[in-house]
């Protein structure tokens, strides 16, 4: 069990620093994802878990230390290097053109151009292609939108960040990385959004999931990382650990040493 | 239900169309000779300048940008191309290029201070217009251009359609429509303006390279302002210093009535032509009335503002 889940890191951050100025966010953190599975991180303010997050998806570039993907040392300059390493992030505040169509959403930046050489040189929109494909891809990760052509304005707060997942989950080769994506959203969205999470994980597509929100990690997270103080406190198993006592640790109010044996991941 | 059902009649589609219907009955109730094909042909002749000026604006406005030097931009240019060919005698088809050449050097220069220095494009465009139209009169020393080869006006040369003069301008003024609309509708580059007008942030988080779509967008108005200056010249016969003042709101006035948002990434191309026939069609239509064009210019001030008071309203009703 050890062994299998060690030689299936997917991504895995070793000793990585980031300061600024006299702030150091990163204090030499390690991170792991191993294949098909929910890693949530969360933390207090301050722990890192943004500036973690920032280094992961090519935001920023960290001072120190290495990042490997599928076991091969990457760097990313920028999130759209992240994202041509197959890194796909879901933002917070729903990164989506409102007046545009789903199915325009879902291509937007990547849109699929007419075959031939006309098409390419005069960068034709293959409509029909991209239509098609929307709708498969919405059907396989069971999001019941009837009309791909609809304004994304016209969906609920829940349905757009489903867009959004499903979006990053249709171009992602290796990673999702998920950025608060229910912190907007009422509890019935909420948990449209999660089990979306879950249904990406079982497409067989890694899940970094980053979360203020206790219940809703317990719910589909199947490890956590527990960043505090700028590196990393713990990685326990959600089903194992009450979420007392993961708070506990995350604030500083129980150390790791305290923890029973069974509660780490 | 009632309200997803009155959502989808496109009233940013038909609403200019609406609107020309509207203002063309109660002028041809005012006027007899308004509906002549006379004067039909002349309000034609008349919108071209405005059209194209309103294509380059559209594209700025789709971005969530303005342009309030897109008229003096045009003067410059038609001084320019005039002036190239009749002062130092070059031939007039190179000076026509050197005339478009500086239009959408201007419109780059725009371009520039939007993205590089992240100036708002209102400021940016209030300054420019008055910089061109600074220059144009130094340049012309305030003097008309005449006397200019028959190359340079051919496009105001027209011909017969049926019973109605149309002009070359105006053909070309609706086969530009017709491309813009194409490019805007079916082409890759033409969705990332409407994303970036709609929400920068998200196309720049897809990829998209915002500032090098604005910066194409502001020097391609630009060239669009340089086309309006050899229709202009073309329809008057002169390089004139002076050209472009009314023309300058009037070009707004045409996107917005045509239904594209301020606050960019909504509307069609080619409402802004019914926009800009709109403007055309109060300007004549108040002409064979006897008003007189300081009233006309009130006038196209107070609809500018209705029709932007429409389109906030509009979307307010949509949340």
């Amino acid at each position: 069990m050890n062994t299998s889940s060690h030689s299936n890191l997917i991504m895995q951050a070793k000793g990585i620093v980031k300061r600024y100025g006299q702030v150091t966010a990163l204090d030499g953190t390690d991170f792991e994802l191993r294949a098909g599975e929910i890693m949530a991180i969360i933390g207090d303010n301050g722990a890192g878990k943004s500036s973690l997050i920032k280094a992961l998806s090519g935001a920023t570039v960290p001072d120190e230390g290495e990042l490997l993907l599928d076991g091969k040392p990457v760097r990313f300059k920028s999130p759209i290097d992240a994202r041509r390493a197959g890194i796909e992030t879901v933002y917070q505040d729903l990164a989506v053109a409102p007046a545009m169509s789903i199915a325009e959403n879902l291509f937007l930046g990547r849109e699929l151009l007419k075959p031939g050489f006309i098409g390419q040189l005069l960068r034709l929109l293959d409509k029909k292609e991209m239509l098609a494909q929307a709708i498969a891809r919405m059907q396989e990760l069971k999001v019941g939108i009837r009309s791909m052509t609809q304004a994304v304005e016209t969906l609920s707060g829940g349905q757009r960040q489903c867009v959004a997942v499903a979006r990053a989950a249709a171009f992602a080769q290796h990673v999702v990385i998920m950025d608060e994506p229910t912190a907007a959203l009422g509890v019935k969205e909420g948990n449209m959004v999660l089990e979306l999470i879950r249904r990406v994980r079982d497409k067989g597509l890694p899940v970094i999931l980053i979360s203020h929100n206790m219940p809703h990690v317990f719910e589909v997270a199947d490890r956590i990382h527990i960043q505090r103080l700028g590196k990393r406190a713990a990685v326990v198993n959600p089903k194992t650990i009450s979420m007392s006592d993961t708070v506990a640790v995350m604030t500083g109010a129980k150390t790791v040493d305290e923890l029973p044996a069974d509660a780490h991941a | 239900m009632t309200t997803s059902q009155k959502r989808n009649i496109p009233w940013g589609v038909l609403g200019p169309w609406i609107a020309l219907g509207v203002t063309c009955l109660f002028f041809a109730t005012q006027s007899d000779r308004f509906l002549s094909g006379g004067n039909l042909s002349l309000v034609l002749q008349q919108v071209m300048v405005v059209g194209v000026l309103a294509i380059g604006q559209s594209l700025i406005i789709l971005t969530a940008g303005i342009d309030l030097s897109c008229g003096m931009v045009m003067a410059l240019g038609g001084v320019v191309m005039t002036k190239f060919a009749v002062n130092y005698g070059i031939d007039p088809y190179a000076a026509i290029l050197c005339g478009l050449a500086v239009t959408t050097g201007f419109g780059l220069i725009n371009g520039l201070l939007v993205t590089r220095i992240k100036l708002p494009p209102f400021i940016v465009t209030l300054g420019t217009l008055n910089i061109a139209f600074a220059i144009t009169q130094i340049y012309s020393e305030s003097q008309t251009v005449t006397n200019l080869p028959s190359a340079m006006t051919a496009l105001g040369d027209t011909f017969n359609l049926g019973s109605t003069e149309v002009s070359l301008g105006t053909v070309t003024m609706l086969l530009l429509y017709a491309l813009a609309w194409f490019v805007l509708r079916d082409t890759a580059p033409g969705r990332h303006l409407y994303a970036v007008g709609n929400n920068p942030e998200a196309a720049r988080l897809t990829g998209i390279n915002v500032d090098r779509v604005l910066l194409f967008v502001y020097a391609l108005a630009g060239l669009f302002y340089g086309i309006a200056a050899l229709l202009s010249v073309a329809r008057t016969g002169v390089g004139d210093p002076n050209a472009g003042q009314t023309e300058n709101l009037d070009a707004i006035t045409a996107v917005v009535l045509g239904g594209t948002s301020l606050f960019g990434g909504r509307g069609i191309i080619l409402g802004s032509l019914v926009g800009a026939v709109i403007v055309g069609v109060f300007r004549n239509g108040l002409t064979l009335m006897g008003v007189a064009s300081v009233y006309q210019t009130l006038i196209t001030g107070i609809l500018v503002i209705l029709a932007v008071a429409a389109d906030q309203m509009s979307r307010k009703g949509a949340r």
